[in-house]
């Protein structure tokens, strides 16, 4: 049953310095966004970011205090949540308890004045679509977790609405079963063509769903990027902590020729690596590599430094090693636990050869 | 070690206990009692309850006190409901205020409220006296002892009866479910009438059990505002046993009270049943 999967004309959505407050506090803080029309865009970030406020302004729940949001070029500001034809997922699904499966996806449609068999059959083709066909005539609480994200996901896609927001909607599910969930999602957004934002905390989620991920901060988009660009090239120190695990050294920089920045870690080591803007020769820096992007050595070497090493834990493939720097910083190095060499007293650490560490001005 | 033989039932004794000495027993005796035919409690026989019955005053009675306990539902539903609704909007700091507010009669001894309402309402009163300066009206409206006025105050007097169990279930509700509601596309009437008001329903008959069991036996509350033209189960019983001191009579009146209170309380929380289980879904 694909008859529900007809592709719709894709809606740009654009969020054009958008500040909410409540009371004193601000609770997102001039955030522009452009988002192209089928694209899957996820607001990352800790708790009380102000992702999710910003999804209820667009949803028409948060009225904000300045800024615009457009859907295909119109400002949609002036409209009430019930004239915004977006669709939303909660994380608690917010499915009605008194109402059957089919009660719950014809409730957009009867509320829109449709009526009689035209609803009936809406409702069964977007049942077959999110496989609950049988379900029909089960309350809410009749249905497993997954279950009832599919009511609620049917729910939301039987309105036909221009934009889909995904308000933590897996964050209930467990393990297993989120990932069955967020591939069924990216299926249905990508078979209908929907303008999608979704709202989490989890940077996997973002990281396999998203097309592309703004990261927020206390109110504000740190970085609007592609998530290999957001792992691979942190713009901020936030973002480098945000996302993935990341180790921190302090060093000093000695001098900058052609791009090329000669750095002196703290550790004892020194590095040449591609200078970023902003800093100058003699500034404090702050080196950011990831745990696969070191490696151990039992040989000395300028671009070395040396370690003490701590307990190593195998995680799934992977052999994590803890270890200590001469001037006190704590390192995590990740290597294939099968690639592992043993009974060597590798004490030197260094950037392995496709490393792509960041540097990242020190405030002192 | 001991607790552990002691059955969860024997926890229940002692309000058992209580409950028999002095809630069965007295409706017992009172079920005995109302089988004399005598003031002096001394011939058995049905002829108090023919006398009862036979009188088609009695019947008006008893239909104007299931009335009034009808109307003052209607109006504390009307008022009560859509506070409720407001107090649910407000900030936390505000329905601390507005609970306070709504709890206050509570509070106040029944009595204190009841001349209170006499003020209010009284031929001279707060009423009538705006309403004369405002010109709204020419001469003084009567509402003390007429059920009108009865019911005004008794809206008042029971409406923390009304808003408790409405505000503790409807404060329960996911407030998501609004706007989910909202974002499919439905206004905020119908989101009312077919998100909140049915996922309500249990408090609201909590209510109307609580306001409809109150009022109509309100004995202190009828009697001051209603005075003694307005005559309902209440006073009847009043009279006959303290006035007349025909107790066999006082007990018919008592327990046709009892009877058809019970049986409007017993059908409404059967619609409340059938509506109800929808809050833990």
């Amino acid at each position: 049953m694909q008859s529900a999967l007809e592709d719709t004309t894709a809606r740009t959505l654009d969020i054009e310095d958008v500040t909410v407050r409540y009371g004193a506090a601000v609770a997102v803080d001039g955030v522009s966004l452009s988002i192209e029309p089928g694209e899957v865009v996820a607001l990352l970030g800790p708790s009380g970011c102000g992702k999710t406020t910003l999804l209820r302004v667009v949803a028409g729940f948060v009225r904000q205090v300045s800024g615009r949001v457009r859907v295909d070029g119109t400002p949609i500001d002036h409209l009430p949540a019930n004239q915004r034809n977006v669709g939303i997922v909660f994380q608690n699904y917010a499915l009605f308890p008194h109402m059957t499966v089919a009660e719950n996806v014809a409730y957009g449609l009867r509320a829109r004045g449709a009526r009689g068999p035209e609803v009936a059959a809406t409702v069964n083709r977007f049942l077959e679509t999110v496989q609950l066909g049988g379900f029909r005539d089960r309350l809410p609480r009749q249905l497993s977790g997954g279950q009832q994200q599919r009511v609620a996901l049917a729910r939301a896609l039987a309105v036909e609405p221009s934009i889909l927001l995904l308000d933590e909607p897996f964050a209930a599910l467990d393990r297993n079963l989120r990932l069955d969930m967020q591939i069924e999602v990216k299926r249905l957004q990508r078979a209908l063509g929907l303008t999608t934002i979704l709202v989490t905390h989890d940077q996997d989620e973002a990281m396999s769903v998203a097309d592309r991920i703004a990261v927020m901060n206390k109110g504000k988009v740190e970085q609007f990027d592609s998530p290999v660009a957001i792992y691979d090239k942190p713009q901020t120190l936030f973002v480098n902590g945000f996302i993935g695990s990341s180790n921190l050294l302090g060093g000093k920089i000695d001098t900058i020729e052609n791009g090329i920045a000669t750095v002196a870690l703290d550790a004892g080591a020194v590095l040449r690596l591609p200078a970023p803007s902003g800093v100058g020769a003699a500034s404090a820096v702050l080196l950011s590599v990831r745990p696969e992007q070191l490696t151990l050595s039992s040989i000395a070497g300028p671009e070395r430094w040396r370690i003490e090493p701590g307990l190593s834990l195998p995680l799934g493939g992977q052999l994590i090693h803890e270890a200590r720097t001469t001037d006190g910083t704590t390192l995590k190095i990740a290597e294939p636990r099968l690639a592992a060499p043993k009974g060597l007293s590798r004490i030197y650490c260094g950037l392995s050869p496709d490393a792509r560490p960041s540097l990242f001005p020190r405030s002192t | 070690m001991r607790f552990r033989q002691l059955r969860e039932w024997q926890l229940a004794l002692p309000l058992a206990l209580a409950f028999t000495a002095l809630f069965l027993a007295p409706l017992l005796l009172l079920v005995g009692v109302s089988f004399y035919n005598d003031d002096k409690i001394s011939q058995p026989g049905f002829a108090s309850w023919l006398k009862f019955y036979g009188d088609p005053f009695n019947y008006k009675v008893i239909g104007d006190t299931l009335l009034l306990g009808v109307k003052t539902v209607c109006t504390t539903v009307l008022i009560g409901y859509p506070l409720a609704l407001v107090y649910l909007d407000l900030s936390a700091r505000l329905q601390k205020v507005l609970l306070f507010i709504i709890v206050m009669p509570l509070l106040l001894s029944v009595v204190v409220r009841t001349f209170a309402w006499i003020v209010v309402l009284g031929h001279e009163g707060v009423v009538n006296s705006v309403l004369m300066s405002l010109g709204v009206i020419s001469e003084p409206l009567k509402l003390l002892q007429t059920e009108l006025g009865l019911v005004i105050s008794l809206t008042q007097i029971e409406m923390p009866l009304m808003l408790l169990p409405l505000i503790s279930v409807m404060s329960r509700l996911d407030p998501n479910l609004r706007d989910a509601s909202a974002a499919l596309g439905a206004s905020r009437w119908r989101t009312l009438f077919t998100v909140t008001l049915p996922l309500s329903m249990p408090g609201l008959v909590a209510g109307c059990l609580l306001v409809f069991a109150s009022s109509t036996t309100a004995f202190i509350s009828q009697t001051v505002i209603g005075g003694v033209r307005l005559i309902y189960l209440p006073l009847v019983i009043w009279q006959q046993s303290l006035v007349v001191y025909h107790w066999p009579l006082a007990a018919v009146a008592s327990l046709s009270l009892v009877v058809s209170v019970l049986s409007v309380v017993a059908a409404l929380s059967w619609v409340g049943r059938r509506s109800g289980g929808y809050i833990h879904g």
